[in-house]
């Protein structure tokens, strides 16, 4: 935007002024370090705006603690016990997020954490690739959710209702969820394509439908799990589930072959963006509908497949909620919030197929920590997403971490971020 | 094959769509399942009509067919478009309507007063939901917002409202804090330059987050003294109140009602009529040129913003201390939206947008009282009506809309 903005510097009586940026690089490895870690890069801007996310964030543990609210309750008599609960609180907090994400001594399985982590990762990676593809094309798909609804749909109706050979029917039931999703996500590309109906509007209306849906779909005759009251759908078969990847070691691992497919659908979007003739088309619609119009792509079209495209990873994510977790059935709450989260993954990982994978890992780690931190602390799970949100609106505003951290111009705090484009 | 897609234009296509609808609801609801009871409407608590609901049905369905044919043959300017969608989709839904009452298990009446009390009251929240989209949007920024700045308003009223023992307190902080969720909004899309379609769904999260955290540590836990906030009291208006139905159904609410309504008078008269409307317009319109002109851009998009956010701010309050209930985790659900849908159904301008939300509010309100009196419809389509006639709306029935030209495009001086 700003470099838009500068008069072209082409006047020759006029020397141009060399850019902060070009300056020489210092060629000394440890000068180029502090370089790196003093200037607005990516990576730097991510980091940053992880730990201003945290600092923020400890706000509210202080305020959902106990101990730290009462303390702060006779600030006047005893200030310092006001600070020093606070500190507790919010170390603990934070010391639980990390072993719940990374690294539990008190766990039976020194991978226990990991595998949690990888669980969470798993599902985000699929509906975070979803949106950043859409991002690409200079769409919003906000209706994930929807998309991974009925992905979750089709996988365990593919589960209960075939009954095939091991392998096999994990196979029909994933691509079962992959044309789910992509239905549904259809629905909104076709209808910008042929109406302009704006897809941030139809996606939030198609994730309701989809909710109310399953909640109806569970408890339907044929559809609930006969054994049980409770809104539940019967289970897939044992082969249709997909299978855990450490089964052999002690502590009940859940990680399965959810994240293994995660990391291959986010090289397969990854060649499709960058090695394909619809990638290029993709990108072309996304950066200029008009001019990729004039070069003779068929934009309305490319809206329809990537919306389908991007469906049908959502739709794998939902499946490997439901067909790869306990208990390997629909319930109205089966895929969680995968959807919405997906928005800050892609974001976080810039709309690039393994930025997406990376920020699948981070959210996963937040998510896995959050669980022992409620555990621990009794800091509500919901903190994720205050987390979640502060994080992406900082690296969304990297000119603001550039600020607060003093850091130097790069390339991070330059561009602004335009993924969509208002209405 | 442009002769063909020049015969099936937009009022023709409705048109086919209309006759297609209109011969189903004429023969599943009359011929293959028909309504069986008579159906009686009660306009007053002493005045009722009661009519055989199969002819009615019968009836309906043939208007809508009639329109949808009049649209093939003859109608075929544009103009005729929205009013002729209006009575064909309007006699569908009271054919609707009609066939689920008389085929409930436990009475056959339909209280209408009730209904469009019950309108109003839904529609309340979404008036104050869209306006402040109009309010933010008319100036050129994206409200996607909506939703949080209603989360943190129902907070706020029954926070506030509970620990100060005055509702009237509640609402003065859940104004002020839609108005600092807006503000944020207004900081990270004007002097941060953060997409702000992509910003607007993050602040969500981060209101869905910080409410979540706080309603689950303090509010669940002590609900007695952060969570009970009373309500407001109905007002009825002296003598206006007595009027047989409108009395009833417009006069007898408590002040969310009455200030939502004044609000969309005022805020029509403001962006019409006076010096503030103009720039807010033109800002929204052509920054460069109002900037060129001397009116501050950026000024105006943060008054503008915040002042949505306030308004947004009261219309969450109603769902909390003017319902009289309990704040709850998400307990806006979806209804943000719903109001920015209502906001584009009803292109911008606040009497189109209040129109739009009494008609999701009349959606709401039917959708209620069917499942109420257990219809055969499964509650759970019901529940989806409005997010469907959201999508028909979205899809075909507005066409191309056209939001100001500066929405969501942020101004660099240049």
């Amino acid at each position: 935007m700003t470099d838009e903005a500068k008069p072209p510097a082409a006047e020759p009586e006029r020397t141009v002024p060399p850019e902060k940026d070009v300056a020489p690089r210092p060629n000394r490895p440890f000068r180029i370090f502090i370089e790196e870690l003093t200037t607005a890069s990516t990576f730097m801007v991510t980091v940053l705006a992880v730990v201003l996310a945290l600092l923020v964030g400890s706000i509210l543990v202080i305020i959902s603690n106990d101990s730290a609210r009462e303390a702060w309750g006779y600030f006047f008599a005893a200030p310092l016990d006001a600070f020093e609960m606070s500190w507790y609180a919010v170390r603990d907090a934070y010391v639980a997020l990390f072993q719940g994400a990374i690294y539990d001594p008190a766990k039976p399985s020194a991978w226990g954490s990991i595998s949690e982590t990888l669980t969470y990762a798993a599902p985000l990676t699929f509906t975070g690739l979803s949106v950043a593809l859409a991002f690409r094309a200079g769409l919003f798909n906000i209706g994930a959710q929807g998309q991974a609804v009925f992905g979750a749909i089709f996988g365990v109706l593919a589960g209960f209702l075939l009954h095939l050979p091991p392998v096999l029917h994990m196979l029909v039931a994933l691509v079962c969820a992959l044309i789910g999703g992509a239905l549904w996500g259809f629905i909104p590309g076709i209808l910008k394509a042929k109406t302009g109906a704006h897809e941030v509007i139809t996606t939030i209306m198609l994730n309701n439908i989809a909710g109310i849906f399953l909640i109806w779909l569970v408890v339907q005759k044929g559809f609930q799990n006969p054994e049980r009251t409770d809104a539940i759908s019967k289970s897939a078969e044992e082969n249709a589930r997909l299978p855990r990847l450490l089964g052999f070691l002690e502590g009940d691992l859940r990680v399965n072959l959810a994240i293994v497919l995660a990391v291959l659908a986010a090289a397969g979007v990854s060649w499709l963006l960058n090695r394909s003739t619809f990638g290029f088309e993709l990108r072309a619609v996304g950066g200029n509908p008009d001019a990729a119009k004039t070069a003779g792509m068929n934009v309305a079209m490319t809206y329809a497949l990537v919306m389908a495209v991007a469906g049908g990873l959502a739709g794998l994510g939902g499946a490997s909620m439901s067909l790869g977790l306990l208990p390997f059935a629909l319930t109205p709450g089966v895929i969680a919030n995968i959807g919405f989260d997906g928005i800050t993954v892609a974001l976080l990982g810039r709309a690039k197929p393994w930025g997406v994978l990376a920020g699948a890992l981070l959210m996963g780690g937040l998510q896995a920590g959050a669980v022992k931190m409620n555990a621990v602390g009794g800091v509500p799970t919901d903190m994720v997403y205050v987390l979640q949100a502060l994080i992406v609106i900082f690296i969304a505003a990297p000119a603001l971490i550039k600020t607060v951290f003093r850091l130097r111009d790069g390339k991070a705090s330059r561009s602004t971020a335009t993924l969509a484009k208002g209405w | 094959m442009t002769t063909v897609a020049q015969f099936w234009n937009r009022n023709r296509i409705a048109g086919a769509v209309y006759v297609l609808l209109g011969l189903l609801a004429v023969l599943y609801f009359g011929v293959s399942n028909p309504a069986k009871n008579d159906v009686t409407l009660r306009l007053t608590a002493d005045t009722s009509l009661t009519f055989g609901a199969r002819p009615v049905i019968i009836v309906l369905g043939l208007v809508t067919v009639a329109v949808g044919v009049a649209l093939l043959a003859v109608l075929t300017a544009r103009s005729h478009f929205a009013w002729t969608a209006g009575v064909a989709l309007g006699a569908l839904v009271l054919a609707f309507l009609f066939w689920g009452t008389s085929l409930a298990k436990t009475l056959h009446t339909i209280p209408v007063e009730a209904l469009l009390y019950g309108t109003l009251i839904a529609a309340t929240p979404l008036i104050f939901g869209a306006l402040a989209g109009v309010l933010c949007e008319r100036s050129g920024v994206v409200n996607i917002n909506i939703e949080g700045q209603l989360l943190v308003g129902a907070f706020a009223g029954a926070l506030v409202g509970t620990m100060t023992k005055s509702v009237w307190a509640g609402l003065i902080a859940a104004g002020v804090c839609g108005a600092l969720m807006a503000a944020l909004l207004a900081v990270f899309a004007i002097k941060y330059l953060v997409d702000q379609v992509v910003l607007g769904v993050v602040l969500n999260v981060l209101a869905f987050g910080i409410t979540g955290v706080i309603y689950e540590r303090l509010m669940q836990p002590n609900a007695a003294e952060y969570n009970n906030a009373g309500q407001f009291k109905p007002w009825e208006v002296p003598g206006l109140s007595d009027i047989p139905l409108l009395g009833p159904v417009l006069f007898r609410h408590n002040l969310f009602v009455y200030l939502a309504l004044a609000l969309v008078a005022a805020i029509t008269f403001a962006l019409f009529y006076t010096r503030w409307g103009l720039r807010t317009r033109a800002v929204g319109e052509h920054p460069t040129a109002a900037d060129t002109l001397g009116i501050k851009v950026r000024l105006v998009r943060y008054r503008n913003t915040i002042m949505g956010g306030f308004v947004a701010g009261l219309g969450g309050a109603m769902l909390t201390i003017g319902a009289g209930v309990t704040f709850n985790k998400e307990m806006t659900a979806g209804k943000g939206f719903i109001a920015l849908a209502a906001l584009i159904f009803g292109r911008w301008s606040p009497v189109g947008a209040m129109l739009a939300a009494l008609l999701f509010g009349f959606a709401d309100a039917m959708q209620q009282f069917l499942s109420s009196v257990i219809s055969p419809v499964p509650s759970q389509f019901l529940q989806m009506a409005p997010y469907l006639a959201t999508l028909f709306a979205v899809a075909g029935l507005v066409g191309k809309v056209r939001a100001p030209a500066a929405d969501g495009k942020p101004y660099v001086k240049g």
